[in-house]
């Protein structure tokens, strides 16, 4: 295989593992960019996922070849409102937000597993029959090099990915509510101060990041696993996390950093069978994005500095 | 109310909320939910052997809990103690299947040791990035986890030839007790209940009979004020990491050594570290207290399995009771808030 066929072969695959990441990650960044931290993005990724494939199979007489997409939909909504018991906890009981994080987590993981469960009567679901297919993008497909690398055989998720991470920068960077969303986070007494609801907008914050990791796990479970059991989403929100970190709390980083981490991911599911990859120890590849974070924070690559409010819960009047 | 009185209200609350919205739960799906929590306490205490196993499952939550309570009286939070659970398992038992010939009294403290060495490393790394570089512990515990779980995996498959488990440990480093088993209708019930206690005496002793104790402890109460009186805050936040990585990693010796015997490819983690950040909060990271937290947890656990078979009600239920459990801990000051309204009121009549 010549370089440039590898790299037909690789980048489409390493965008196609990154578009669940980019969605939870830009999800990751407006929460914790308004103050809370969501280690949560791995439960709302698993409620993402189930309602996804259960939605699918349920409805798919109804929507037909649309359901995959009024799936997502369902799955935004619902894990929009499970984001609310983490935004209630983390923001009005003024609870620590790592354990509130990880009780979504825990929550989110038992509730999936008990309705299916109840539904199916056993540990996993059925496979989906309608799912998220690769299309080629007309005209766009025929330009040289770049064409057969970002155009054929992509998934609309994919392309969509890019266009929420390029719309999340402009919302949180160009405009008042963004501005907003920002200010809570890093001084949220000078933002009470200018007449800033601190906690609605945190809750709103908090709920985007919800409907975000929704749409992020629906798409993994609808173009990947096509099916919902225990370990259909398996760190997909640590990484998406990660990426988070790794891109600095800024959309368009852990836009960057998703698609590298989906790169990663591509290499250790598919470097079987390219040259010099396949001599690498698969675990490497596993842990990589891992490794890689750790070392980010530890400001080998950059220092990353989060918001500055971030995880301390805001009590008016305190100074 | 006394403040002390209100510190031990609020865990026995969160268990009865977990506990009600677990019924709701039960009734919406159409389960019966007496017959659902019968089950589940016949599960815990049923007979002999029921109660054997829970000791069993109890064992690795004290320990966890320990390790996540040891961290959080040093002012830091180790999520980490899954992973750390991971490596010490099959460091104990990759010492029981490949050292050979040595008697029990060697080969069984050589495991434990080995797997609270492995654990021990697993904290190092968090601990020394949050004292070289300001690394903030949760996130490097949470990616050290993934670690953890690949580079074991890898390594079973290593050293088993690309098989799927490590083949069982040598007799000489089993903490299995025939006694114990026949005195519990032959459960896997084991000897590591007794290095669990031991361990909630050892860290009791470290905290509040030692210099250094109290070192860790006042660096959890006030860093600055630690580090102006003299104190290195930096090697103390090292120290407690590498402690609470240990006593996670011989929560997976347990695990090698008594229940299992053997370690095998995992698809995920178990869960028992993250349990025990809930065991560590109940118990108001006191040593004592983690073992009530470790007795709750591990039976409704254990206790869970049995609700399938007796009252037809999938066991995920009792992870649902786990998790608002955890929720509403967390959530502490909506519940004092709400207990001081309610002497307020009394004072008032």
């Amino acid at each position: 295989m010549s370089f440039l066929e590898v790299l037909y072969f690789i980048v489409p695959n390493a965008i196609f593992y990154a578009a669940p990441l980019i969605f939870t990650a830009i999800g990751g960044v407006f929460s914790e960019r308004s103050g809370v931290v969501n280690i949560g993005l791995e439960g709302l990724m698993v409620i993402g996922a189930f309602v996804g494939i259960v939605f699918n199979l349920f409805f798919v007489d109804v929507f037909g070849s649309s359901t995959e997409w009024v799936a997502l939909l369902a799955a935004m909504i619902v894990a929009m409102i499970f984001s609310l018991l983490h935004a209630v906890a983390a923001i009005s009981f003024r609870a620590d937000q790592v354990v509130s994080g990880v009780a979504i987590n825990l929550l989110a993981v038992a509730v999936t597993l008990f309705l299916v469960k109840m539904i199916f009567g056993k540990g996993q679901t059925d496979f989906i029959q309608e799912r998220f297919l690769r299309t080629d993008i007309p005209i766009l497909e025929n330009i040289p090099v770049i064409g057969p690398m970002f155009f054929q055989h992509v998934y609309y998720t994919s392309i969509l990915a890019f266009a929420v991470a390029i719309l999340a920068w402009v919302v949180l960077y160009f405009t008042p509510f963004g501005l907003r969303i920002r200010a809570v986070g890093e001084h949220p007494m000078a933002a009470d101060t200018m007449g800033i609801n601190v906690s609605k907008m945190r809750y709103i914050a908090v709920m985007i990041s919800g409907a975000l990791a929704g749409i992020g796990g629906a798409i993994y479970a609808q173009s990947i696993s096509l099916d919902f059991g225990h370990s259909t989403i398996n760190g997909q929100g640590f990484m998406a996390l990660a990426a988070m970190i790794f891109g600095k709390w800024h959309p368009l980083g852990a836009l960057g950093a998703a698609l590298f981490f989906g790169f990663a991911q591509a290499l250790s599911i598919v470097g079987g069978s390219l040259p010099i990859i396949e001599e690498v120890p698969k675990v490497f590849l596993l842990i990589l994005p891992y490794v890689l974070t750790i070392l980010a924070l530890a400001g080998f690559i950059g220092k990353a500095t989060s918001p500055k409010a971030n995880g301390i819960p805001y009590i008016k009047g305190n100074r | 109310m006394s403040k002390r009185f209100v510190n031990m209200l609020v865990p026995v609350i969160s268990v009865i909320l977990g506990l009600i919205v677990g019924a709701i739960v039960m009734l919406i799906s159409d389960y019966d939910p007496i017959k659902g929590y019968i089950a589940l306490w016949n599960g815990i205490f049923g007979d002999s052997y029921t109660i054997g196993e829970t000791i069993r499952q109890i064992t690795p939550y004290i320990l966890a809990g320990l390790a996540v309570a040891f961290a959080f009286r040093t002012g830091l939070f180790n999520i980490g103690v899954e992973g750390q659970l991971i490596v010490g398992w099959f460091a104990a038992a990759y010492v029981g299947v490949a050292v050979d010939g040595l008697p029990k009294i060697i080969h069984l403290p050589l495991a434990i040791l080995a797997a609270a060495a492995a654990g021990a490393l697993w904290g190092l790394v968090p601990g020394y990035l949050k004292a070289r570089f300001k690394v903030h512990e949760v996130i490097v515990t949470i990616m050290m986890n993934y670690v953890a779980l690949h580079t074991t995996n890898a390594l079973i498959k290593t050293i088993s030839d690309g098989g799927d488990n490590t083949g069982k440990i040598a007799e000489s480093a089993s903490l299995r007790s025939a006694f114990l088993e026949n005195m519990t209708d032959y459960s896997r019930l084991h000897l590591g209940i007794f290095v669990a206690l031991l361990m909630v005496a050892v860290m009791w002793f470290i905290l509040e009979k030692t210099t250094k104790g109290f070192e860790l402890k006042a660096v959890g109460f006030n860093q600055h004020a630690s580090e102006y009186s003299g104190m290195n805050v930096n090697r103390n936040i090292v120290l407690a990491m590498v402690i609470s990585g240990a006593f996670a990693g011989m929560a997976g010796a347990m695990e090698a050594l008594g229940t299992f015997e053997y370690a095998s490819v995992k698809s995920g983690f178990t869960g028992v570290g993250f349990d025990g950040i809930a065991v560590a909060l109940l118990g108001a990271n006191t040593p004592v207290g983690v073992i009530f937290g470790a007795i709750l947890f591990g039976s409704l656990k254990y206790g869970a399995l049995n609700m399938p078979n007796e009252a037809g009600i999938p066991p995920e239920i009792v992870s649902i009771v786990i998790a608002i459990i955890i929720f509403f801990v967390a959530s502490g000051y909506v519940i004092r808030l709400f207990l001081e309204r309610m002497s307020k009121n009394k004072e008032a009549k």
